[in-house]
């Protein structure tokens, strides 16, 4: 059942939301055992959450939108008096004393948080196998991962243990994942939705959008979670957009590009698969039939992206993280002296795959390599953003693979980090420059796995996108 | 320590100064979040997820801040540039999020200058907007942060603005380093950013000092000087550090760049921080901010809503009057310039007026004074209506709002009435005729005794008078009647 189904049932009075959160609550506790989804279940909350929708729909007033919808949040959200972890040991024990903009809004519009999902410690990993509570595996075939860092969201959504949920997209972590798990996963234009509440890993980078298993119900959540925010200066003063009301125009006279680069074929980056080739060849080819001009375009810098990102987000990510120190919240580790209590604290509250990306960003940004490494990659960044401007005067949209393979097997890919990272290939320009991208499923690959198509446009293009995901949607195998 | 020798810098030295002030300003909330930005003595309670830098919280720039920051690069004459907030990155815990926000290489203000009253020029290279740490208390140990038992963090001051003025190393003698504070808080007051009291710690200096051999344009290590409360502790620094350096150079010993830590009640400098593990602050652009563009508009307008300021004040009462310059100072100082010209203009004398204001009007509230009772007070006092002593208490009750500030009243009130010229010879007369031998001691030769006459013979007169005597017209009587 879609979100909006359920908000439909909800609000008429024909479903009760109480019914509904006890029936995803149920699965969560028949699945979650397996999957590890959720670092944390809010059953009393959720039953609390939907009895007070259930009020307000015997009072006759308006529940919101999304009324009694179960959603699930990644668990670098902050939800006021419930523990949010990012999946670190480092934020043991600690409890926001505020919501997140994006946790006010859902509640606002009646949808009812079921739990707080696993991601890959502070968002930084492509599988969900970085978490300090253990990995998070894919629900169509539990020896694969979900993707990552949103692994948990895209799990619990595929899985039925949350109508939608909400992840956060620093160099693909929402579009990658909702591609392994079969899910519709959007990226929305950097500063579209507010990070008030959002633990940073890439400031610059960090995007907040839905997972849903429908795209109807993605330009829902985004329409409520969306719009300015006084308390995230980067947040775009823009009116608030429309998209469901754009879902059934088709793509007739549209213009989609073909992105030489992330295609598979001459010129582009290496390493996707031939089946996931073919699958984005016949998206393209469907939206052709659909009505839609299909031309190549090239962006030579998309190439440089994963190179750029690895030393602007690495770097970011060095100073964000500064403040897990032991002082003010979370783990302490005592010690003598308060750097080596600082010490002993991140030592031991850290993972790896986080230690290792604060040590490449502090590097980044080190006195006599900053122009080489961090420098250098704004100056790819501007170089992008020029090039992406010129292929958007020849196409509306762009169209690539959401990631290089489908989803692969748990334990694959850890030994190596090159390996992940070359994952994020496809999805990592658009944090780049700040443009929206979604995944939508399209047909599976060749090991049965589902492989997901990605839509990119320019700043603040979502109503398009949206558009013409509807149809990929329709047409999908 | 008034009683210790303080050090002087040897004749054939020249000392090279730069300093680097931070002004708190004084605006309603922080920098970035809506906390109030008010002193409290209970420890973090204006604080928020902001300022205490919680994960998740964002920053949102204070544009009362921004105005402020510019009202004061414009008052030193500085350009004013797009900027944008970078991030210094270090671990220590009273600074909340373990980097400080700051502006780096896109300062708002750059290149301005500070003219001293002897006019004296010293550069301004910026003037920089940036947040404030909180302040930890180390409990137990030396009281440093490496053997303390425990530390206290109090965050009410973490994230107040401050804009930091960093001069070019300009400053030659410790007596224009002292005016230059000077000058610059009668700024900072004069266009009500800032209550600028070095004491309290809304104005804090740093003094980057070297020495050179005089006639050397070289600019030798120099090291920073923290922990200075007050302007004359700041003399004092300077002095003590410069010397320090000349005895080093002398015994073919140099000085290591380093922060120094001035201890007051020791008269000397310690070393501070070691530079060994040289800082690197890993400086980049603060993603979660945007950049500040000011507008040649807001420029504009700030510059029209520029009021006179202290130099330009001095000069104005300077040219109307003949009296010192460190009683126009302290006028100016005091923001009583208005009032005087107000006196003057309603046509009592400049002098009399700066002299009394100067003398009987350091109160912190004068505003029922106004500049036409202040005319016609200083007035009554030329005229003989008044003695100097009742003048005195009259402008005490005019400042007190007594009878609705009017000095006639209050003269009528008090029952001040001055003597008539008669009434006083006749008095005085009486006096002479009473006591001959005092008035032949008045009368000597010797100029001992002639004073301590005049000292008894006003004394008396005051004394039958009950004060209301004027003090000059007795002095005037007294030696008129001693020649005549």
């Amino acid at each position: 059942m879609s979100a909006l189904d359920i908000a439909a049932a909800v609000r008429s009075g024909e479903r009760s939301a109480a019914d509904v959160v006890d029936e995803y609550l149920a699965r969560i506790d028949a699945r979650d055992g397996e999957l590890n989804a959720f670092n944390l279940v809010l059953a009393e909350e959720a039953r609390a959450a939907a009895a007070a929708v259930d009020a307000t729909v015997a009072a006759g007033d308006d529940p919101g939108p999304l009324a009694g919808v179960p959603v699930a949040l990644k668990d670098n959200m902050c939800t006021r008096g419930v523990a949010t972890t990012c999946s670190s040991k480092i934020l043991e024990g600690w409890q926001p004393p505020y919501d997140a903009t994006v946790v006010e809004r859902l509640a606002a519009a009646g949808a009812v948080a079921v739990g707080k999902t696993n991601l890959d410690e502070f968002a930084m990993g492509s599988s969900t196998e970085n978490s300090a509570f253990g990995p998070t595996r894919n629900p169509l075939d539990v020896d694969r991962v979900p993707g990552g860092s949103s692994g948990g969201s895209a799990a619990a959504v595929a899985a039925g243990l949350a109508a939608i949920s909400l992840g956060s997209d620093t160099g693909g972590s929402i579009r990658q994942p909702a591609a392994f798990c079969g899910v519709v996963g959007m990226k929305p234009t950097y500063g579209a939705v507010s990070r008030y509440g959002l633990i940073a890993f890439g400031s610059s980078l960090d995007q907040i959008g839905p997972f849903s298993t429908s795209v109807a119900d993605s330009a829902a959540v985004l329409e409520v979670i969306g719009g300015h925010d006084p308390l995230d200066s980067t947040s775009i003063d823009a009116p608030t957009f429309d998209l469901q009301a754009v879902l059934d125009r088709g793509v007739e006279g549209l213009r989609i590009g073909i992105l030489r680069e992330l295609s598979g074929g001459p010129d582009s980056v290496e390493g996707i698969t031939s089946d996931v080739q073919d699958r984005a060849a016949a998206a393209a080819a469907a939206l052709e039939a659909a009505g839609a001009s299909v031309q190549e375009v090239s962006v030579p810098s998309a190439t440089l992206g994963l190179s750029a990102y690895y030393l602007v987000a690495p770097a970011e990510a060095s100073s964000n993280l500064s403040r897990f120190d032991g002082v003010r919240f979370g783990l302490r580790i005592d010690a003598p002296t308060t750097g080596e209590m600082m010490t002993a604290t991140r030592t031991a509250g850290f993972g790896t795959e986080v230690k290792r990306r604060i040590m490449l960003g502090t590097y980044a940004l080190s006195a006599g390599y900053y122009d080489a490494f961090y420098g250098k990659a704004l100056k790819v960044r501007t170089l992008m953003l020029a090039e992406f401007a010129t292929a958007y005067e020849q196409v509306d949209l762009l169209l690539t693979p959401t990631a290089p393979t489908t989803a692969f097997p748990l334990g694959e890919r850890t030994a190596d980090p090159m390996t992940m990272y070359v994952n994020d290939v496809c999805t990592i320009p658009s944090n780049l420059t700040g443009h929206p991208g979604i995944s939508v499923p399209f047909g599976v690959g060749d090991d049965g796995m589902p492989v997901g198509v990605q839509l990119l446009g320019p700043a603040l293009s979502e109503p398009t996108i949206y558009q013409a995901a509807a149809v990929l949607e329709e047409v999908a195998p | 320590m008034t009683g210790l020798h303080e050090p002087t810098l040897p004749a054939e030295w020249e000392l090279v100064v730069g300093l680097e002030v931070h002004v708190e300003l004084a605006t309603q909330t922080k920098l970035f979040c809506g906390c109030a930005n008010e002193f409290s003595t209970e420890p973090n309670t204006n604080v928020c997820p902001t300022c205490l830098g919680l994960p998740g919280s964002l920053p949102v720039m204070n544009e009362t801040v921004v105005d402020f920051a510019m009202r004061l690069g414009r008052a030193l004459g500085c350009s004013i540039h797009p900027s944008v907030m970078a991030r210094k990155n270090y671990f220590y815990p009273d600074m909340a999020k373990d980097f400080q926000t700051t502006q780096y290489d896109q300062p708002t203000n750059r290149d301005g200058e500070l003219a001293l009253a002897d006019g004296t020029v010293v550069g301004i290279e910026r003037a920089h907007i940036e947040e404030d740490a909180g302040k930890t208390t180390h409990v137990g140990g030396g009281g440093r942060i490496n053997d303390a038992t425990y530390s206290l963090v109090d965050y009410n001051r973490a994230g107040v603005p401050l804009v930091e003025i960093v001069s070019h190393p300009d400053i030659r003698t410790v007596e224009h380093a002292k005016a230059y504070v000077s000058e610059l808080r009668d700024i900072l007051l004069a266009i009500a950013v800032s209550d600028a009291k070095m004491e309290e710690g809304s104005m804090r200096v740093d003094a980057n000092v070297s020495v050179r051999p005089v006639g050397s344009s070289e600019l030798r290590t120099r090291c920073e000087l923290k922990n200075i409360n007050s302007i004359r502790s700041l003399g004092r620094a300077i002095e003590y550090e410069a010397c320090r350096h000349v005895d080093l150079y002398e015994s073919d010993e140099a000085p290591r760049q380093e922060t120094r830590h001035w201890d007051e009640d020791g008269g000397r400098s310690t070393a501070g921080r070691s530079k060994e593990d040289a800082d690197d602050y890993r400086y980049f652009q603060e993603p979660d901010l945007v950049p500040l563009t000011p507008t040649p508009e807001q420029v504009a307008a700030i510059d029209g809503a520029m009021p006179v300021l202290p130099a330009a004040r001095r000069a104005r009462l300077g040219e109307l009057s003949a009296v010192a310059d460190d009683v126009v100072a302290t006028v100016v100082e005091r923001c009583q310039d208005a009032l005087a010209l107000g006196a003057i203009e309603a046509g009592a004398d400049a002098d009399k007026v700066l002299t009394r204001i100067q003398n009987d009007l350091a109160v912190d509230d004068w505003s029922a004074v106004t500049g036409q009772t202040l005319a016609t007070l200083v007035q009554m006092e030329s005229g003989g209506e008044l003695s100097a002593t009742q003048a005195k208490q009259v402008l005490a009750d005019m400042a007190a709002g007594n009878h609705g500030g009017d000095p006639k009243s209050i003269a009528e009130a008090r029952g001040f009435e001055a003597m008539e010229s008669d009434a006083l010879e006749t008095l005085i007369d009486q006096l002479i005729n009473d006591n001959p031998d005092e008035w032949f001691r008045f009368t000597s030769d010797d100029e001992g005794d002639r004073k301590k006459m005049q000292g008894f013979f006003t004394g008396q007169i005051m004394k039958a008078t009950k004060g209301q005597a004027d003090g000059r017209a007795v002095a005037e009587l007294l030696s008129r009647k001693s020649a005549g």
